[in-house]
């Protein structure tokens, strides 16, 4: 699967990089802050028992995001 | 002591959350202040004195924050700090592990100020993690001082504060960075598109540096964090995993604090006799040395002998779970009910708090960014029983229903009791946080990001060593502090008459037709009562009562307790409605104040009184007739 999507349709253990934010305001700064910028390569890590949110490796670091954030990261898959 | 202030320097300590920003600060000013693993630890500023080389500095402790920029109050408090207070030094703490995303941190103080020192702490992680880093090299990148640290251990602090004592008299060998932003004029930009604009080139700088600077050898160094988090998040191991972490903690703190209760009950309550004989010799008059023996000290004896030794146990394993970094995860698992809630998912972390202390889990709802969360965090954190509640628990399931038997049986029994009273006690901050968020406090719910911070092998003997001493010193505070008075109130009660009857058989008069109602009587209402300074000595005020109004007169044994209360009417019922109010009640005089002084608001205050009261009248009503329809 190719073409743009959001972070939330990730399957779990893949890759992408993001291409953009959708949110603006303070939530957009916030993911900025942790490094969700273009070209930032994410990674699934690990999903709630509950199914939200999902943790991402981000920079080094493993961050949650809930399904509303994540619905804001536009991503490209990788391999 | 010769120590001359320098002329009041102030040294800012500044970093993102968890990264043992407060084990620095605490291991610089000696404050004993608890530091766990888990973001948003410190929310206010905390200050303190380090003392280096005959110097007297202040430190300023400040919030954690990814940024500058403000969205939250930490990044607002931390900022406004740096730019308004101008302190003579900021030292930024970094984690080795994460340094990319530190250095974000680090390069917009740098354009605020150049009297930065740069800290980058848990060296020791980062090395078992075969994460190498250049510290000359960056120092070099940065034009500031680096310095590498383990702060657990007090490594690297003493050449920290002398990069800092240097840095003071040689200001200009501080070259700062100066970070190239492109000309954005005239380009046709919009506000947003020059913010984002910037913020890549911070990021980007950082991460330019770091690929010079930190070297991985071991590319999957966080593997075993990963496979952890897959089990202690699983869909099908993680929440049955949360109860049984409970479950083995409270088994812990029932079983570990039946010898030292039985112990300390024997000697306690074996020099009665001794004391009162000592009185007499004294000459002081029956009343005094009654009210004194009696009175006061048989309710200090009953704070330290039964309240005492499960309060000590509990902290400190309850701690060591905090720094393994256990309660992100908690929060991790439960964010979908608090979402479901319409509160913020950071609820659960001020939760488990409260769980140490409900005044500790109110301050700490500081975390909680929207004020209408906010309050909903406060309020209902009451619903969690602290430290010094399920002592009251356990001795109710003891006493009543299991006897004080050693047993495994018994002790693991009481265990999921007490586990699953506590379960009940979250299901009721959940009922009440979507009843609060759909009534008086409407609205929708924040986004916010939580951090899962790597596992961290926690200085177990250290931890546990510490944190039984500073417990147990701070209980015997209180004990004092609140027994004494309590003690004092309640045998004047029970000896002063007002016409033919003691104030006592009055009160519990009076409040007993309303008690029935709830499955209690009069006098278990007026120990709760008596108990909102410290709602440990709840129980030892309902003991002294009864046995004021009855005929037991010394306590050899603790199992003779249900002896009395069942003479005193006591049921099963009344035992579990007994331990639903202990669950479900307004809180202590501790927690009202400090929820005053965060909330600003007496409205707010009065409320957050209210509402436990109110469920806690209902659940037992409710309880108790239900039950008795069965009986």
């Amino acid at each position: 699967m190719s073409g743009i999507d959001c972070l939330t349709n990730l399957e779990p253990g893949r890759c992408a990089v993001v291409n953009d934010l959708t949110v603006t305001g303070s939530m957009r700064r916030r993911l900025q802050d942790i490094g969700l910028i273009k070209g930032t390569r994410v990674e699934y890590v690990q999903r709630s028992p509950l199914g939200d949110p999902v943790a991402y490796l981000i920079r080094g670091a493993v961050i949650a995001l809930r399904s509303e954030d994540s619905d804001c990261v536009m991503i490209n898959r990788v391999n | 002591m010769g120590l001359n202030k320098n002329s009041g320097k102030v040294i800012a300590l500044a970093g993102n959350p968890n990264v043992g920003k407060s084990t620095v600060f605490n291991a610089l000013t000696g404050l004993k202040q608890h530091t766990g693993n888990w973001p948003g630890k410190t929310v206010t500023n905390a200050q303190g004195y380090c003392e280096y080389e005959d110097k007297v500095y202040t430190l300023v402790d400040l919030p954690g924050c990814y940024s500058l920029m403000a969205h939250s109050a930490e990044e607002e408090v931390a900022r406004d700090f740096i730019c308004l207070e101008k302190p003579d030094a900021v030292i930024v703490v970094c984690d080795a592990i994460c340094l990319e995303r530190n250095l974000n941190l680090v390069l917009q103080i740098l354009e605020i100020t150049s009297n930065v020192v740069v800290c980058v702490n848990l060296m020791d992680e980062a090395k078992k993690k075969k994460i190498s880093i250049d510290l000359p090299g960056l120092s070099h990148k940065l034009g500031v001082p680096v310095v590498g640290t383990q702060a657990r251990s007090k490594k690297g602090l003493p050449l920290l504060m002398q990069q800092v004592d240097e840095s003071f008299h040689n200001p200009s060998s501080q070259r700062p960075i100066k970070i190239q932003y492109p000309d954005y004029a005239g380009k046709g930009l919009t506000a947003q598109e020059i913010q984002d604009e910037k913020v890549k080139v911070l990021i980007t700088t950082a991460e330019d540096i770091c690929r010079d600077i930190v070297r991985y050898e071991n590319k999957s160094y966080d593997s075993s964090d990963r496979k952890i988090d897959k089990v202690l998040t699983s869909k099908l191991i993680g929440f049955p995993l949360m109860f049984l972490a409970l479950l083995i903690i409270f088994w812990i703190t029932i079983s570990g604090s039946n010898y030292p209760s039985r112990f300390l009950s024997y000697i306690l309550f074996g020099i009665e006799e001794y004391l009162l004989s000592f009185f007499i010799w004294l000459g002081v008059p029956k009343f005094i040395y009654e009210m004194l023996v009696l009175g006061i000290y048989r309710v200090l004896a009953w704070v330290v002998s039964v309240m005492l030794p499960p309060m000590a146990i509990f902290f400190p394993l309850f701690t060591l779970l905090e720094d393994i970094g256990y309660l992100p995860r908690v929060a991790f698992n439960l964010d979908k009910c608090y979402k479901k809630c319409c509160s913020c998912g950071k609820q659960a972390l001020t939760m488990c708090m409260g769980f140490g202390c409900n005044a500790a889990g109110v301050i700490g709802s500081r975390i909680i960014d929207s004020p209408r969360e906010r309050l909903i965090a406060i309020i209902t954190n009451n619903f969690v029983p602290c430290n010094g509640r399920f002592p009251t628990l356990i001795a109710l399931i003891s006493m009543f229903m299991l006897g004080t038997s050693a047993s495994l049986g018994a002790s693991v029994l009481s265990a999921v009791i007490v586990t699953c009273l506590i379960i009940f006690g979250i299901g009721m901050t959940f009922v009440v946080s979507k009843i609060l968020s759909k009534t008086i406090l409407k609205g929708v719910p924040s986004s916010y990001l939580l951090e899962l911070p790597p596992y961290r092998r926690p200085q177990i003997g250290k931890v546990i060593v510490r944190s039984i001493f500073d417990r147990t010193f701070f209980v015997l505070r209180r004990a004092v502090a609140v027994a004494i008075p309590a003690g004092l109130m309640i045998w004047l009660m029970a000896n002063v008459s007002v016409g033919d009857l003691t104030i006592l058989v009055r009160c519990a008069g009076f409040l007993d037709p309303f008690a029935r109602l709830i499955g209690l009587d009069g006098v278990i209402m007026i120990a709760f009562v008596l108990g909102f300074p410290a709602n440990e000595i709840v129980i030892p005020i309902m003991i002294m009562a009864y046995m004021a109004t009855g005929s037991l007169t010394e306590i050899n044994d603790l199992s003779v307790l249900r002896e009395l209360l069942v003479s005193n009417g006591w049921t099963w019922i009344t035992a579990v409605s007994t331990m639903l109010f202990s669950l479900m009640h307004w809180p202590c005089s501790t927690t009202c104040l400090t929820i005053k002084k965060e909330t600003q608001s007496t409205k707010w205050t009065v409320i957050s009184f209210i509402v436990p009261t109110i469920m806690g009248v209902l659940g037992c009503f409710l309880f108790a007739n239900i039950a008795g329809l069965f009986l």
